[in-house]
C-alpha cells in the first residue's frame, strides 16, 4: 500500500514537472506577449516593463528563477494585474469554482444515480425509456443552450432569478442545475449500464431465491459493484467540474476559475496560465489517484499494489 | 413492495434536493427598481479593469469607474464634454497660449479629508513621467515642457519639467508649445492626481506593484468612494462626503457590473439587473429597434474601424492601387447589410464633429475610378494583379465584414483577396512585425481633437504600422502645432487629412457609434462623444424597470 502510494506521488510529480515545463516554453513561443497592447507603448516603456518582470533575462534563467519561487509557493506575479498576484487570484477564484463544482456534483449524483438505478430495475419499461432520453438529451443539448433557455424563462420571463452574477445563494441555482443536468445525464447512463451487469449474474439470482428483498438487493448486492464505472468515470469529471466551466462561468458571469484558465491564455499572463494549469493538472492527479484508491475498495478483483 | 418503497424514498429525495434549490420562487424587486428607489445606479461597463490606479489604467473602459473615484483639474460638461471647473476652481491661459495658471478651490478633499493640494499634482505627474512606473498614457503628458526628456530620461531633474506650484493653491504648467486641445487632454485620466502620502505607505509610489489602489487601502477625490471590489463582478462606489460639490451629487451609490459577456449584459438588463449596457449585440440592434425603441440608443463615439495597408508589400506599395481598392468598396452597402444600421459608413478618418473638426470630403464608392486605377497602375480588370491578404482577428463582426469586402474587391476590381484569421494577440504581433498586407484595425480618440487621430500617421509615431511615411503630411501636422488660429490650425488639419485619404495607407470603413440599453429612469446621460458621463450630472427617477 504504502509503495503503491510513494510511487504514484513520485510519478505525479515527475509529470507535473513535464506540465509545468511544456506549458512555460510553449507561452514563450507563442506569438504576442504580456504587453502586446492595441495601443503601442514606447519603447523604453516596454523595456522597463521586461526588466520589471524579469523579462528581459535569458530563458533558462526565467525558467529556473521560475521553479524556484514555485518551491517557495509562490506562483509569481499577474501580467495583466499589476498590484494582484497569482496566489491571490487563485485564492479568491478557486473557492467560487469549488462550490459551483460541489453543488453541480452533488445535483448531478442526485439526479443520475437514482435515474440509473431505476432504469436498470425496470428495464425497457416507460421509466427506463424517459431515463434514457433524459441521458441522451442531457449528453447531446451543450450547456450554452440550456443555460440561456433557463435564463430566458425563470430569469426574464419569471423573474425568480438573477440572469447572471454570483451574490446571493440564489444566484447559484440556475448555474448548478445547468452543470449538474450536463453531468447527471452520462451519471445515470453509466449506472444504468453497471447496475445491469450486476443485475444479471448469478450472486443476485441467489439473493433473490433466498428470498432477499428488492431494497436489499439493491443497496446491499448490486450498488457497490454497478457504481463502479460511475467511480472512475468520476475521477476525471470532479476534476473538470471543480476547476470550473468556462461556458458556464461565462454565461452566468460566475468569478471562478474557468473564466480566468481560457483568458489568461488570451491575455498571454504567463504566470496566471502556469497557475492555472499546474492546478488543474494537480487536482486530476490526485482525483484520479482517489477514483483508483475507491475503486479498489469497491472492487476487490482490482489491487492497487500494481 | 420493496420496489415501491425504493421508489417512493428515490422520489422523496429528488424532490428534496430540487426544493432545496428553489427557494423563494416569486417575482421579486429587481436590481434597478430598488436601485431606483434607493438612487443606486447599476451600468455594465464591460471586462474587468486591470487596476484602479488612474496612472496604471489603460481601457477606454477604465474611464467609466475612475471618473467616479477621481477627478482632475477640470471636468467636463455633461452635454459637449468641454471643461468646466473641476479641483481648479477658474485657469488663465496667457496670451501666447504656453502657460496655464490653475486656482485650486479650498475646500478640494481626498477621501480622507485631506486637502488635495497643487503639491499632490505636481507628486502626480512625476510619477506618471517617471520611467519605473511604465505608465502607458505617459505620452499624454508629453506636451508640457520637458516632459518628454524626463520620461525618456534624458535629464533626471524634474525641475526642468514645465510644471510649478508657486503655493499649494496654484498650479502653473508651461507648455513646450501651444496645444489648443491641453484642456481637453487634462481631462484624460492620467492627469489626475492620487494621494501621494497614502502611497508611500504601501511601497515605492513608483512601482507598479504599489497596492494602494484597494478597497479599504484607496483614497480618491472625485464624487464617489469605493466600497467593494469583487474582482470579476462588480465594483460599487458610494457617495463621497468628502467631495467638494458633493451637495449636488444625486447618486447615492454606483454598481459597475464587470460582464465581459455582451450576451450575458443584455440578457441581465433584460432581467432587470442593469440600468445601462456597456454594449448590444450588433444581431439584436433590430429586434429592439422594433421591439423596444425606448431603451435603445445608439450614440456617436470617438473612433474609427479601418483596414491598414502595409505599403512596403509589392503591388500595395502602389498609391492607384491602394485608392483602387478604397474606391471599390461600397461602405453605404456595409453599413445597412451588415451593421444594422447601427455603426456610421464612413470615408475619412477623423470622426465628423471631433473638437470643432470638419473632416475633408472623404472617399466614396466609385467603381469606375477604382477599375481605371486599377488599369494606370497596369493591372486592367485585376489582371496580372497577385492575391493579396486581410488580416483580421476571430471575431463574427470582423468575418462578415472582411468577406463582404472580399466580394467587392472581387467584383469589381478582379481581385483575389484572401482571408486570414487570427486570435488578438497574435494579429497585434503581427502587426508589430509589419507581418501583413492589409490588417482589419480600429482606432479610438484619446481626446476630444483631430489630433488625436492625425497623429497616428507621423512617420515617427508607434501607431502607424503602415511603413507609410510622407514628409509632407509631417511637415502639415508639425506646422499645425505652432499654429496659434483655432481655425486655421484646423484647416491645415484638414489639408492633412486630404492628403492621408489620397495615399491611402488605410481604407476607413466606418466610425464607432456606442450601442447600449438604457433603461427610462436614468436621467442626465448624454450623448458625447467619448462616452464619458459625469456622474454627478446623473440621475434616477422612480420608474418601473422595463
Amino acid at each position: 500500500m504504502f509503495r503503491f502510494f510513494a510511487s504514484r506521488l513520485l510519478q505525479s510529480a515527475l509529470a507535473l514537472l513535464i506540465i509545468i515545463t511544456a506549458t512555460f516554453f510553449m507561452l514563450r513561443f507563442v506569438p504576442g506577449g504580456p504587453f502586446t497592447a492595441e495601443k503601442a507603448v514606447t519603447p523604453e516603456i516596454l523595456r522597463n516593463l521586461e526588466a520589471h518582470y524579469g523579462l528581459d533575462q535569458p530563458l533558462w534563467k526565467q525558467y529556473a528563477d521560475y521553479l524556484g519561487s514555485l518551491l517557495r509557493g509562490d506562483f509569481g506575479p499577474s501580467f495583466k494585474y499589476p498590484n494582484r498576484t497569482v496566489n491571490e487570484i487563485l485564492g479568491d477564484k478557486l473557492p467560487v469554482s469549488l462550490e459551483l463544482g460541489s453543488l453541480s456534483l452533488a445535483l448531478a449524483l442526485l439526479m443520475g444515480i437514482p435515474l440509473g438505478i431505476i432504469a436498470a430495475t425496470r428495464r425497457n419499461s416507460w421509466i427506463d425509456y424517459c431515463a434514457s432520453t433524459f441521458g441522451m438529451t442531457g449528453l447531446s443539448v451543450p450547456t450554452f443552450v440550456v443555460a440561456p433557455l433557463l435564463v430566458l424563462a425563470l430569469s426574464i420571463h419569471m423573474g425568480w432569478f438573477n440572469a447572471s452574477g454570483w451574490y446571493s445563494p440564489e444566484d447559484r441555482v440556475l448555474p448548478s442545475l445547468v452543470l449538474g443536468f450536463a453531468y447527471a445525464a452520462p451519471i445515470s447512463r453509466l449506472t444504468r449500464g453497471g447496475m445491469l451487469e450486476i443485475l444479471s449474474q448469478d450472486f443476485i439470482r441467489t439473493a433473490r431465491a433466498k428470498g432477499a428483498s428488492e431494497l436489499r438487493i439493491i443497496f446491499k448486492h448490486c450498488l457497490r459493484g454497478g457504481l463502479l464505472p460511475v467511480v472512475s468515470y468520476l475521477g476525471p469529471a470532479i476534476a473538470g467540474i471543480l476547476t470550473g466551466s468556462f461556458v458556464i462561468e461565462t454565461i452566468f458571469q460566475i468569478p471562478g476559475l474557468g473564466r480566468e484558465f481560457v483568458n489568461s491564455a488570451f491575455n498571454r499572463d504567463y504566470t496566471l496560465v502556469l497557475g492555472t494549469v499546474i492546478l488543474y493538472a494537480a487536482l486530476i492527479m490526485m482525483l484520479n489517484l482517489a477514483a483508483d484508491v475507491a475503486q479498489a475498495w469497491m472492487n476487490p478483483k482490482v489491487r492497487l499494489a500494481r | 413492495m420493496g420496489r415501491r418503497i425504493l421508489f417512493r424514498l428515490l422520489g422523496l429525495g429528488l424532490a428534496a434536493a430540487l426544493s432545496a434549490l428553489l427557494p423563494a420562487c416569486s417575482p421579486r424587486e429587481s436590481a434597478v427598481e430598488h436601485g431606483n428607489r434607493l438612487k443606486i445606479l447599476h451600468r455594465g461597463i464591460g471586462p474587468d479593469l486591470a487596476d484602479l490606479d488612474p496612472h496604471l489604467a489603460t481601457g477606454p473602459g477604465d474611464h467609466s469607474a475612475l471618473s467616479a473615484l477621481f477627478e482632475g483639474l477640470i471636468t467636463e460638461d455633461p452635454k459637449d464634454l468641454s471643461p468646466a471647473p473641476g479641483v481648479a476652481e477658474r485657469w488663465q491661459v496667457s496670451d501666447d497660449g504656453l502657460t496655464y495658471t490653475f486656482f485650486l478651490r479650498g475646500n478640494a478633499r481626498w477621501s480622507n479629508g485631506d486637502p488635495v493640494t497643487a503639491e499632490d499634482f505636481l507628486a502626480s505627474w512625476k510619477r506618471v513621467l517617471s520611467p519605473t512606473l511604465q505608465a502607458d498614457n505617459a505620452s499624454l503628458l508629453f506636451p508640457v515642457q520637458g516632459a518628454e526628456a524626463y520620461h525618456r530620461g534624458k535629464t533626471g531633474n524634474f525641475h526642468e519639467v514645465g510644471f510649478v506650484a508657486p503655493d499649494s493653491r496654484t498650479v502653473r504648467i508651461t507648455l513646450e508649445r501651444p496645444t489648443p486641445y491641453f484642456l481637453n487632454l487634462l481631462q484624460h485620466w492620467v492627469w489626475w492626481p492620487v494621494p501621494i502620502a497614502v502611497l508611500e505607505k504601501y511601497g515605492s509610489i513608483e512601482s507598479r506593484s504599489n497596492r494602494w489602489a484597494r478597497p479599504g487601502t484607496l483614497v480618491g477625490n472625485g464624487p464617489f468612494t469605493l466600497k467593494e471590489w469583487r474582482a470579476g463582478q462588480r465594483i460599487v462606489v458610494e457617495k463621497s462626503k468628502t467631495y467638494w460639490d458633493a451637495a449636488n451629487v444625486q447618486l447615492n451609490a454606483i454598481h459597475f457590473h464587470t460582464i465581459d459577456d455582451v450576451n450575458a449584459e443584455e440578457r441581465a438588463f433584460r432581467a432587470g439587473q442593469l440600468h445601462i449596457t456597456e454594449a448590444l449585440p450588433l444581431a439584436k440592434i433590430d429586434s429592439y429597434r422594433t421591439n423596444a425603441p425606448d431603451v435603445l440608443r445608439i450614440d456617436p463615439y470617438l473612433g474609427t474601424y479601418f483596414y491598414r495597408i502595409n505599403v512596403s508589400v509589392p503591388f500595395l506599395n502602389s498609391v492607384a492601387v491602394r485608392r483602387a481598392l478604397s474606391l471599390a468598396i461600397d461602405r453605404v452597402a456595409l453599413g445597412r447589410s451588415l451593421l444594422h444600421g447601427g455603426q456610421m459608413p464612413s470615408g475619412t478618418f477623423t470622426p465628423p464633429g471631433t473638437g470643432d473638426y470638419a473632416p475633408p470630403a472623404g472617399i466614396t464608392s466609385n467603381p469606375d475610378a477604382a477599375r481605371a486605377l486599377m488599369a494606370e497602375a497596369g493591372f486592367p480588370g485585376g489582371k496580372n494583379a497577385p492575391p493579396i491578404e486581410i488580416l483580421y482577428n476571430n471575431s463574427e463582426n470582423h468575418r462578415v465584414i472582411a468577406e463582404a469586402i472580399q466580394e467587392m474587391w472581387r467584383r469589381e476590381l478582379g481581385i483575389d483577396a484572401r482571408l486570414h484569421t487570427m486570435e488578438n494577440k497574435s494579429v497585434l504581433n503581427a502587426r508589430s512585425a509589419g507581418n501583413y498586407q492589409i490588417l482589419r484595425s480600429g482606432w479610438i480618440g484619446d481626446y476630444n481633437d483631430p489630433m488625436s487621430f492625425l497623429a497616428i500617421w507621423r512617420s515617427d509615431s508607434g501607431n502607424n504600422y503602415t511603413h507609410w511615411a510622407n514628409a509632407a503630411y509631417d511637415r502639415l501636422l508639425y506646422e499645425a502645432t505652432r499654429t496659434p488660429d483655432a481655425a486655421a490650425r484646423l484647416q491645415i488639419l484638414q489639408r492633412a487629412e486630404e492628403m492621408l485619404l489620397s495615399e491611402s495607407p488605410l481604407i476607413p470603413l466606418y466610425h464607432y457609434t456606442h450601442v447600449f440599453l438604457i433603461q427610462p429612469s436614468v436621467q442626465g446621460w448624454y450623448p458625447t462623444l467619448l462616452d464619458h458621463h459625469p456622474y454627478k450630472h446623473v440621475r434616477l427617477i422612480d420608474t418601473p424597470a422595463q
